[in-house]
């Protein structure tokens, strides 16, 4: 048998050829897509409310940070979003320092102290406390809650009057505050914290619970030693999500709150004002004018959702080492 | 410090289902008893009934005895807490405290056990570790995250973090199983170190691991799926490897199940 050597020349650059198949296109051509889709809406919200609130902060003839008063339809027009901005970030932080530690105390009861078939029952009715219109809040928010805090209100001013935050101006005031609408407003944000702290809190990997235990910790021991580390980023991403609502929410507020253009430190006396209750009490009858003004007041209430929830992701990457993530 | 273990007539349950079923045996104190057998038939659970973690899952439950020395773990009134803080536990898969630094996975315990004081702590931590034989490899990152270290390491960490606490008991539910083997190696040599100082209880399923640590060998199985685990016997690892009392242990080592 003879052989022939093989040409010894190399054979020609095979150029590698990936393989597309349709249904790859079609998803990352989907997803891609979606992805897209939120910039663009994103950027559509922004650009509106940037064109119509410059066209009407240029014709302001006041200080659009310092003033109190919103009259559109003066002439000149003036309108100032401070009474406005305290008022919204004020009942934020109420209703946060009350929800978010309740929020957290559910969670944990359902997840670690309830018997099973309780905490099935409490998590499935907090379900339902998330799923009641925000107007039916209002309405519940106003003709019972209002009445029913005069009490506590006295009580407060009485023992905490000193701090000038629980100073009652008038005792007889109904409380349509800013204080009342704090609390509705932490109702109203308890279901969303409680439901994704509970998940959160339910991904905590047994084994990290077993390593607190085995080392002689009491419940509450390895609730912070072990549970609460691990889910902290989780309830900062919930708390996150119950501000949001809690600095948007409109119809409840504008319910109960006896809106004016007050700016005050005592809590509990009536008045003031929020952004979203501003503009749904203003828009019906304000001016083309008035409603671009309206809108820079809502332009102001979106930037200061898009800090609050940066600052979030900052504290939560600060951390990102010791997350648990990696672990 | 190390105790002597004495278990009697005990039974552990998942609910209504049976895992093991009326054992008896004693842990010699400053030795190794390693737990061999088949998966399934209890070794872990039985592990688990000696610092009462059995009942942390739900449904779990215990009858019998568990004598430490003169004291009976599952006596009226005696707290799983404090039972715990006694009998040290490492697991299969290493679990130091993600959120927390090196020094603070070693410190926990001690905290826990209310010792609070700077000094104090960093002497014990140092002792710790230098015991887990970890102290050269990391005493220059104490303060970074424990969950940065190789497999290997967090092993000896929560050996660390266990022995911290100057525990009379040490269990090892598989210790290795997770591990290379030449982290394997650095576990069995510091369990041949930590004998002397603590009683050992190791489950494994690395029969030659069991050959090469332990003094003692215990053997358990079931006789089916969904019966209890029973414990077959117990003896010298040399007998046991050797020549053990009962065919099954015979079969079970030579690989030949049945």
């Amino acid at each position: 048998m003879t052989t022939t050597a093989p040409p010894p020349t190399a054979p020609p650059p095979h150029k590698a050829k990936t393989v597309t198949r349709p249904g790859d296109r079609i998803f990352s051509g989907l997803s891609r897509g979606s992805g897209i889709f939120v910039l663009v809406i994103m950027g559509a919200i922004a650009l509106f409310l940037t064109i119509r609130a410059v066209s009407a902060i240029s014709k302001d003839h006041a200080n659009f940070f310092t003033t109190f008063e919103w009259n559109a339809a003066l002439t000149p027009p003036q309108f100032g979003i401070a009474v406005l901005a305290y008022g919204t970030i004020v009942s934020a932080v109420i209703a946060m320092a009350i929800a978010v530690p309740i929020a957290v105390g559910i969670a944990l009861f359902i997840t670690h102290y309830a018997p099973r078939r309780l905490g099935d029952v409490i998590a499935y009715v907090i379900d339902l406390l998330a799923a009641v219109p925000s107007i039916i809040y209002g309405l519940w928010g106003a003709l019972f809650l209002v009445p029913h805090l005069q009490g506590l209100n006295l009580w407060l001013n009485h023992y905490l009057g000193w701090t000038v935050i629980f100073h009652k101006s008038d005792p007889n005031s109904t409380p349509r505050s800013l204080f009342t609408v704090g609390i509705l407003l932490a109702i109203m944000i308890l279901p969303i914290i409680t439901n994704v702290s509970r998940e959160v809190i339910r991904q905590v990997p047994k084994m990290h619970e077993e390593a607190a235990l085995a080392l002689g910790a009491t419940r509450w021991e390895v609730i912070r030693m072990s549970v609460l580390p691990f889910a902290r980023s989780g309830i900062i991403s919930a708390s996150m999500l119950g501000l949001g609502r809690a600095l948007g929410e409109t119809m409840a507020v504008a319910t109960v709150l006896s809106a004016d253009s007050t700016l005050s430190a005592h809590l509990l006396d009536p008045g003031g004002g929020t952004f979203s209750q501003n503009i749904v009490a203003k828009f019906g009858e304000a001016t083309n004018f008035g409603r671009d003004a309206l809108i820079a007041s809502g332009l102001v209430l979106f930037v200061i959702t898009l800090l609050v929830n940066g600052a979030a992701r900052l504290i939560i990457a600060r951390r990102k080492e010791y997350s648990g993530a990696n672990a | 410090m190390a105790k002597r273990i004495d278990v009697s007539g005990l039974s552990a349950y998942y609910g209504s289902h049976k895992a093991i079923d009326d054992i008896s045996m004693t842990v010699e104190p400053g030795s190794v008893t390693a737990f061999i057998g088949p998966s399934g038939c209890g070794k872990s659970t039985f592990l688990r009934t000696l610092n009462r973690m059995h009942e942390v899952t739900p449904g779990g439950r215990v009858e019998g005895k568990v004598m430490l020395d003169d004291e009976n773990l599952y006596g009226s009134g005696v707290d799983p807490v404090t039972v715990r803080r006694t009998v040290g536990m490492v697991f299969q898969r290493p679990n130091p405290f993600p959120t927390m630094s090196i020094y603070d996975n070693v410190a926990a315990g001690l905290r826990l056990n209310g010792i609070r004081r700077k000094g104090e702590l960093d002497t014990i931590v140092e002792k710790s570790l230098k015991g887990a034989n970890l102290w050269n490899e990391v005493k220059d990152r104490l303060n970074k995250p424990g969950s940065g270290l190789s497999g290997g390491q967090q092993q000896r960490l929560c050996i660390a973090r266990a022995i911290a606490v100057e525990p009379e008991v040490l269990l090892m539910d598989e210790p290795c199983s997770a591990l290379d083997p030449i982290s394997t190696l650095a576990i069995e040599d510091l369990i041949g170190e930590l004998k002397e100082r603590f009683t050992i209880v190791i489950v494994t399923h690395n029969m030659q691991q069991a050959a090469r640590v332990s003094e003692r060998t215990a053997f358990f199985n079931l006789a089916a799926v969904g019966q209890p685990g029973k414990l077959i016997e117990i003896d010298d690892t040399e007998r046991i490897f050797a020549n053990p009392s009962v065919q099954a242990t015979e079969d079970y080592i030579s690989g030949r199940f049945g």
